[in-house]
């Protein structure tokens, strides 16, 4: 028997959704569409036939009033997973989730948790147009009191979860849309859930580092692939969370390949990229044999034509020449 | 409405001449600088606090605004730590962290405190959610302004309170204005009830000045809540007679109106109600202000003589740690 | 109009490839400027002219190679500018001059002195930008940035500063074993293949030729690290002295006193130099070896001495080095350096008549006043031309090598 089974990124969280609700029955799923459509993406197929409306409950067109019913559901003894359908629509419980979810533990001096778990998919490339392709993760992550994580892998897709509802703050799980379909490896069996705290090496390297979460990092990888065809070994840091950032893993890196690339399909201006290059400036900089580069989104609307849209994102190409760049090659 | 006995009379009066006591007090305390930011004051509304508070149980949830210092008082949250965390004292009720609008109590199960208008009400849905899922007999008990009707968040919660049949209880003081918007100004339809029928939700008017009133709708409201027919509500007719906040030049009410309302207010009423039927005598009354005075005396010298959180603590209370109780 | 001819850069060189001039007609040259570079076996080198004047005629294009002692230019010196072509207009006659034969201006009078480096090829005159990665490794490993040129791409990077990077000592690698060395070289300018055979040449032209003796001697060198730290206790990483600097100038002064060591062996006759130009033997990365001089060692104080000495195997090892430095070495120093091995008995390079070999500085008990001391000792073995000196010669030079280096203050 294998150790590992090769699944859909998909499939990993509706595993993780099952494996969750089995385990404590204070869970339950709420949001549009879970429950009889099966979710927008899917991903809780089938979890209404096996667990009932009440704890896969399909919610109305009220983001604000279903992502504060969470809170005050997560803050009575339950354990609720919140699925937002996009981080497009989020902005309507920008409210519920920065004004109270994030600040109740401070505003109460310590006296509630709200162990909430919200679920949103995020990113462009399905020619979706502006308003259904943004990259905002950086806007949450901005904000003290919420923990932000972006799964970019099967393997964490699975095992992330668990360990957010374990958590007792609010966790925002960030899906990039493009990865649903990804297939990957995760444990055969026993315990999978994986901490969201570190960032991870996705693959070593010695000339320059580069910096890349959720849909990104395959980029990344791509990137480094063609890099190494022309002798140059690029080291992949898979983020993994957005809040809090896990500086050790960056600068270890930094400090070995001197050399940063930063990549994040959000737009660059005020982007959470420029917090990462930022932290390498303070605690990096006498590493730095070059400036950190960014490859992000271009400052523009995300647009409708599959070509447009390819353009107004990062790709692995640019990465490459950001990595050259840095080589002064 | 003659039911009410002697003491609970008395109850009711103390409670709100103890609110309005203090709320005074505190616009003294506000004046002299030893309150800042911004302060909401109940003044003229104490009968709406005071009469829902004593048809709940010590169980049930209790969800408030930024007007909250009388909510806070009738729950039974202790004065000193309530008149501390005004001061930003660190035995406060918040710690300090929180000040005039986000008092908080877990132990009264008082879920502040909110300034957002119409934030707390998914919080309230949220709350009475994880109660019928656990199948708890409990209520949770939802103020807001009629101000609070504009927004999104009120209908979205009062639809998901109505479609889940969970058990809230809305009270809609409805005190004509929002901060300085009057209410013809702000809804196509000025009818508050109105609001709650569109989601089929049971509702009832009182006169929000009658202290006896407010804890008969109340106790009816709340017994159906408890019974699992489903969310309740109730707009109580009511009148601030400061101004919206200490910063507020109230230059969108007429000083007529304003006198008008003060003549109805509660505890004058109410302490003439009490007086005429020979529940209460003038000594009862008496009594009552000397003790609140002394409560709050002590109240202000608690605050006064606490101590400040040190600044080294900045950065707690923002993240709870793994494997703490929830 | 004087003519400038294509000099001699070392013993067996024959011919050089003119491989880049930096000069342009009608520009003025002064004394010691670099005017062009020149492809020989031992890679590139810059070549300067010796006189003031103005470029007048370019005789030999980029590309070709002529004979040494050919004309490559032509000089106007009267400041008239003036480009009348002298009598030998035709190019590159294929006169071969005797291998051996010094150009013909002044070879023993250095110009400028080593400490101030000029970048021929125009640069920004502004300071180059340089990585934080780059200054903090300059500083770890004692490189001088000033003396630094940035890469192509303008920036002084960690490459730089890496190819800049002495070892703690110049090392020598005697009699290099043979190593295989790519086809063309592994950096511009340096052909490791052809080097390889000038090595060869040269130090088979030394064993046949030279009837050597050697002398040794161990010295305290526990003086002279007791100096160096309280030295360099008040100097920064960047000016920190390295002990081979005082080594080099201990020698210097020592050779100075015995001239029978100093000097070059031509024409079956010995002729000394009254300056002390010392051959520094220094490794390159893929096996070279080239022993350039810093002229006038006896006379530099010791900083002189330190930048000189980053400044030559920063240069060396990037093929920029002048012909005199390549023709001029006196006397040669070869330090192994440490954390290496004890000895070192070396050949002499011709026409050198003398080479001093330094063993690396090694912790051993030693006998002090008449108790066994640990002290930091250091092998010398001095090779010299029989022809020239003798045992008793070599001694004496050892003899005044050590009782400098007791003395590092006076240095």
């Amino acid at each position: 028997m294998s150790e590992t089974r090769r699944i859909t990124y998909r499939e990993a969280i509706r595993e993780a959704l099952r494996e969750a609700m089995q385990r404590d029955e204070r869970v339950f799923l709420m949001g549009e569409d879970v429950g009889a459509y099966g979710g927008a993406y899917a991903c809780s197929k089938g979890l209404l036939e096996e667990f009932g409306e009440e704890r896969i409950r399909d919610a109305p067109l009220s983001e604000s009033g279903f992502t504060g019913a969470g809170i005050g559901a997560a803050l009575n003894g339950m354990r609720p997973i919140v699925e937002i359908m996009t981080i497009n629509f989020a902005l309507l419980a920008l409210d519920q989730l920065v004004n109270n979810a994030a600040t109740l533990r401070h505003m109460s001096g310590g006296q509630f948790t709200v162990p909430l778990v919200v679920r949103m998919s995020t990113g462009a490339g399905r020619q979706l147009a502006a308003q259904h392709s943004h990259s905002l993760e950086g806007w949450f992550a901005h904000v003290p009191g919420l923990k932000v994580v972006a799964p970019a892998t099967t393997a964490d897709a699975r095992g992330m979860l668990w360990t957010a509802l374990e958590d007792p703050n609010p966790v925002i799980i960030m899906e990039h849309a493009m990865l649903y379909n990804e297939r990957g490896e995760v444990p055969a069996e026993g315990d999978v859930a994986v901490d969201i705290d570190r960032a991870a090496v996705r693959r070593p390297g010695t000339d320059a580092t580069i910096i890349a979460f959720s849909s990104n990092v395959a980029k990344a990888l791509a990137a480094a692939e063609t890099l190494a065809g022309e002798g140059i070994e690029a080291e992949v840091i898979d983020l993994r969370t957005l809040r809090p950032i896990d500086d050790e893993t960056i600068m270890t890196s930094v400090a070995k390949t001197h050399r940063a690339v930063v990549v994040d399909e959000a737009w660059k201006t005020a982007g959470f990229s420029a917090e990462i290059v930022a932290r390498i400036n303070e605690q990096a900089f006498y590493q730095l044999d070059a400036p950190v580069a960014r490859v992000c989104g271009v400052e523009v609307p995300v647009p409708y034509p599959h070509h447009l849209e390819q353009a107004a994102i990062p790709q692995p190409e640019q990465i490459v020449a950001a990595v050259k760049g840095a080589l002064r090659r | 409405m003659t039911e009410v006995g002697k003491e609970e009379a008395r109850a009711f009066l103390h409670q709100m001449i103890r609110i309005r006591r203090f709320e005074e007090k505190c616009a003294e305390l506000y004046s002299a600088q030893k309150i800042r930011g911004f302060m909401h004051l109940y003044i003229g509304e104490e009968a709406v606090a005071s009469g829902v508070m004593p048809a709940l149980r010590d169980n049930d949830a209790v969800v408030a605004t930024y007007r909250e210092h009388g909510h806070a008082l009738a729950r039974g949250l202790p004065m000193n730590e309530v008149m501390a965390e005004m001061y930003g004292k660190a035995v406060g009720s918040s710690g300090g962290r929180g000040g005039s609008m986000h008092i908080f109590s877990a132990e009264r199960r008082f879920y502040g405190g909110n300034a957002i208008v119409a934030g707390g009400l998914p919080i309230a849905v949220g709350l009475a959610l994880a109660d019928k899922m656990q199948n708890r007999d409990r209520v949770t008990c939802c103020f807001f302004g009629e101000g609070a009707a504009a927004e999104g968040e009120f209908h979205e919660s009062m639809n998901l309170a109505a479609l889940w049949k969970l058990p809230v209880l809305f009270v809609c003081e409805n005190n004509s204005y929002a901060m300085g918007t009057a209410l013809a100004r702000s809804e196509s339809n000025t009818s508050i009830l109105a609001h709650a029928e569109v989601f089929g939700m049971v509702g009832e008017a009182v006169d929000g000045m009658d202290v006896e009133a407010v804890n008969a709708a109340a106790k009816t409201a709340i017994a159906s809540v408890r019974s699992g027919e489903g969310p309740r509500f109730i707009e109580a007719k009511t009148y601030r007679f400061r101004a919206h906040s200490m910063f507020d030049p109230d230059l969108y009410r007429t000083k007529a109106e304003i006198e008008e309302w003060k003549e109805k207010g509660p505890v004058l009423r109410y302490r003439q109600t009490v007086l005429d039927d020979g529940r209460l005598t003038e000594a009862d009354i008496d009594a009552i202000e000397s003790d609140v005075a002394a409560e709050i005396a002590a109240a202000v010298d608690f605050a006064e003589a606490a101590g400040w959180e040190p600044a080294e603590h900045l950065t707690r209370h923002i993240y709870a740690a793994r494997g703490g109780a929830a | 109009m004087s003519e400038f001819k294509m000099p001699s850069l070392g013993a067996d060189m024959d011919a050089g490839t003119l491989v880049e001039w930096l000069k342009q007609p009608g520009e003025a040259v002064k004394r010691g400027d670099i005017i062009a570079v020149v492809e020989t076996q031992k890679g590139a080198i810059e070549i300067e002219v010796f006189e003031d004047g103005v470029l007048s005629d370019i005789k030999v294009q980029p590309g070709t190679e002529v004979p040494v002692g050919s004309v490559l230019a032509t000089i106007s010196t009267d400041g008239s500018g003036a480009s009348e072509p002298p009598a030998e207009a035709a190019p590159a006659p294929k006169q071969v001059e005797a291998p051996l034969k010094p150009q013909e201006s002044s070879p023993e009078t250095p110009e400028a002195p080593p400490s101030a480096p000029k970048s021929a090829p125009a640069q920004s005159t502004s300071h180059p930008d340089i990585s934080p990665a780059a200054r903090r490794a300059a500083e770890e490993k004692g490189v001088d940035i000033s003396a630094l040129k940035p890469g192509p791409s303008g920036i002084i990077g960690l490459a730089e500063v890496e190819a800049a990077a002495a070892p703690s000592a110049p090392r020598i690698a005697e009699m290099p074993a043979p190593k295989p060395t790519p086809a063309g070289g592994s950096r511009p300018g340096i052909n490791l293949g052809a080097m390889r055979k000038a090595i060869a040449a040269a130090m088979s032209r030394s064993h046949r030729e030279i009837p050597h003796y050697w002398v040794s001697q161990t010295i305290d060198l526990t003086p002279l690290y007791i100096w160096l730290e309280r030295e360099n206790r008040q100097r920064s990483v960047a000016d920190r002295l390295l002990y081979v600097v005082p080594l080099l100038k201990a020698a210097a002064l020592a050779v100075k006193e015995t001239p029978a060591l100093n000097g070059h062996y031509r024409d079956d006759e010995f002729q000394p130099s009254d300056k002390v130009h010392m051959g520094v033997a220094t490794a390159l990365r893929g096996g070279g070896l080239v022993a350039p001089a810093i002229h006038d060692v006896e006379r530099a104080d010791l900083d002189t001495i330190r930048v000189g000495l980053l400044d030559l195997v920063q240069r060396t090892r990037a093929g920029r080095l002048r012909s005199s430095e390549m023709t001029d070495a006196t006397v040669t120093l070869s330090n192994l350096g440490e954390d290496t091995s004890d000895a070192l008995t070396s050949l002499i390079y011709p026409p050198q008549v003398a080479i001093i070999g330094c063993g690396a500085p090694l912790d051993r008990p030693h006998v002090v006043n008449g108790r066994i001391e640990i002290r930091r000792l250091m092998n010398v073995t001095v090779a010299g031309d029989h022809r020239v000196s003798d045992g008793r010669r070599a001694s004496q030079f050892l003899g005044r090598f050590a009782r400098r280096l007791e003395t590092p203050e006076e240095l």
